[in-house]
């Protein structure tokens, strides 16, 4: 079954992060498709390259890189809500892409469910 | 139809008003500060032991042991893990309570 997942919480503010990254780990173990993973309003944050967290802490950014690097999939960060919060491709992390809503429209039409994580 | 309620009923009324919509044979999945809902003692979870004729009542395990609240789940509610959350959204329709 094809997954697309929309996350509209920033990371280490909300628990919205971890849940989505956890769902996603979880559905591709059990052999589902991710289509896409739409980062919306605050969530553009879990782009951000600039993140530091502390070592004995979880890589919330990075976490989203290697699940793009590992199964290739498609990280859509919200333009508008991405320039408002200082996202911009000279900070985006790898494995993250930058476009529009349309994007999050696509994942609606083209995946079986859209699972949303927000507060 | 599954409803993801992730907010817990002191801080919001999603829980409620996901109670009062969902339909006879809905799924609800409680994440996050939700599990509390779900625990003995907490004034929702007679809600839910009256819901559960009608609903099939799931918690997300991992956020209740987070909160040290695994051993004061109800027998109304099926705790699952994250593989039992992703079975549940390919079976039905998803809904969140945001």
């Amino acid at each position: 079954m094809k997954f697309g997942i929309l996350v509209n919480e920033g990371p280490y503010q909300h628990q919205s992060a971890d849940s989505a990254y956890l769902f996603c780990k979880a559905a591709l173990e059990k052999g589902h498709e991710i289509h896409r993973v739409f980062f919306y309003h605050d969530g553009v944050n879990n782009a951000s390259r600039l993140t530091e967290p502390p070592q004995d802490d979880r890589n919330i950014v990075k976490r989203w890189t290697q699940l793009a690097e590992e199964h290739g999939i498609d990280l859509v960060v919200c333009v508008a809500a991405a320039l408002r919060r200082g996202i911009k491709e000279e900070n985006l992390a790898a494995g993250f892409r930058i476009s529009g809503l349309g994007q999050l429209v696509e994942t609606g039409i083209e995946a079986d469910r859209v699972v949303t994580f927000g507060d | 139809m599954l409803h993801i309620v992730n907010k817990s009923p002191q801080e919001k009324n999603c829980l409620d008003a996901c109670l009062g919509v969902a339909t006879d044979g809905a799924a609800v999945l409680l994440i996050e500060d939700a599990v509390y809902a779900a625990t003995t003692g907490h004034p929702a979870a007679a809600k839910l032991e009256q819901a559960q004729s009608r609903l099939k009542l799931y918690v997300l395990r991992p956020d209740l042991e987070a909160r040290g609240m695994a051993d004061r789940l109800i027998a109304a509610v099926t705790a699952v893990d994250y593989g039992g959350f992703v079975d549940l959204a390919a079976e039905h329709t998803c809904q969140s309570w945001l």
